[in-house]
């Protein structure tokens, strides 16, 4: 008797256990974030982004430019 | 392209850069912080298809009409289309490695867009074997619309047909796997529209250079 109730509640604890990781966490950066390392990145991100949009920019200016002198 | 489109398309992208990283995400296993490529690499493929759209409209524009102003405007397009879907299909390598297990699993979408790819490339091909002008607006306005008609089966319908690990596909349509909430929705959407605006900017510096260089023939 003894025996079966210590493995009931074994394979309960089992179970809550097992359920309670699979809806605990999905693995996330989320150290990433606590860090606030995350906003490195984003800067990063966006001054690649700035750099690349000021180029598109000044490309544009310069068409204008040549279609100014060719007017 | 009105300067307010394009200060609009530059805020939005900020926008999508800075809550890409940040906004919470759905925590799904496998995908886990790679859900966030969605706002980066499927963007590529809608202003793909939607420049490849611009491009076929100034086709059929072209072959009722024949200026050579929408045969300029169709090739600019297909230009800059073809150069987001290789974008999109190199993000879409790089994702796959990391949650499919390989850069090229066999998936359907993932051949039936690089077939797409080809077959735009063959348009290029086709455009540049010819050397008189009105014949080759002609027939790559007519190939472009065997090239658009392609690509429409090939990755949006084909793909639904057999099981793809696309979201959207295997008799699954919409993001419905994605778990794509309202959340994601207010990163995607701006991102689509931001990186179609960019596209429509770069189609017109290159219709404007093209322009240009024929006016500097004209002068000579």
């Amino acid at each position: 008797m003894k025996d079966i109730i210590i493995r009931i509640t074994g394979l309960v604890l089992l179970l809550v256990t097992n359920v309670g990781l699979a809806q605990s966490e999905v693995e996330m950066a989320d150290t990433m974030r606590s860090e606030g390392k995350i906003y490195v990145i984003v800067a990063i991100v966006l001054i690649v982004l700035a750099g690349l949009m000021v180029y598109l920019f000044m490309l544009d200016r310069k068409v204008k430019n040549l279609e100014n002198r060719l007017k | 392209m009105k300067g307010w489109l394009k200060i609009s398309a530059v805020l939005l992208l900020v926008y999508v850069h800075t809550a890409g990283l940040l906004m919470d995400v759905p925590r799904l296993n496998i995908l886990n912080e790679t859900v966030r490529a969605l706002y980066f690499h499927v963007p590529m493929w809608f202003g793909m298809v939607l420049l490849y759209l611009m491009s076929v409209y100034y086709a059929i524009r072209y072959l009722k009409n024949p200026s050579h102003e929408f045969d300029v405007k169709s090739v600019a397009y297909a230009h800059v289309g073809t150069a987001f879907g290789i974008l999109g299909m190199i993000t879409g390598m790089l994702w796959a490695n990391y949650t499919w297990g390989s850069p090229w699993h066999g998936d359907p979408k993932q051949n039936g867009a690089a077939i797409a790819l080809l077959v735009y490339l063959a348009y290029f091909v086709l455009r540049g074997s010819l050397d008189n002008e009105e014949q080759r607006a002609r027939l790559s306005g007519v190939y472009n619309i065997f090239a658009f008609a392609a690509m429409i089966p090939l990755i949006f319908i084909i793909p639904r047909l057999t099981s793809s690990m696309h979201p959207g596909s295997g008799g699954n349509p919409g993001f419905n796997a994605y778990d794509l909430d309202s959340r994601m929705r207010l990163v995607f959407y701006p991102a689509v529209i931001a990186w179609f605006l960019i596209g429509l900017w770069i189609v017109s510096l290159r219709v404007r250079i093209k322009k240009l260089e024929e006016k500097i023939i004209d002068n000579e």
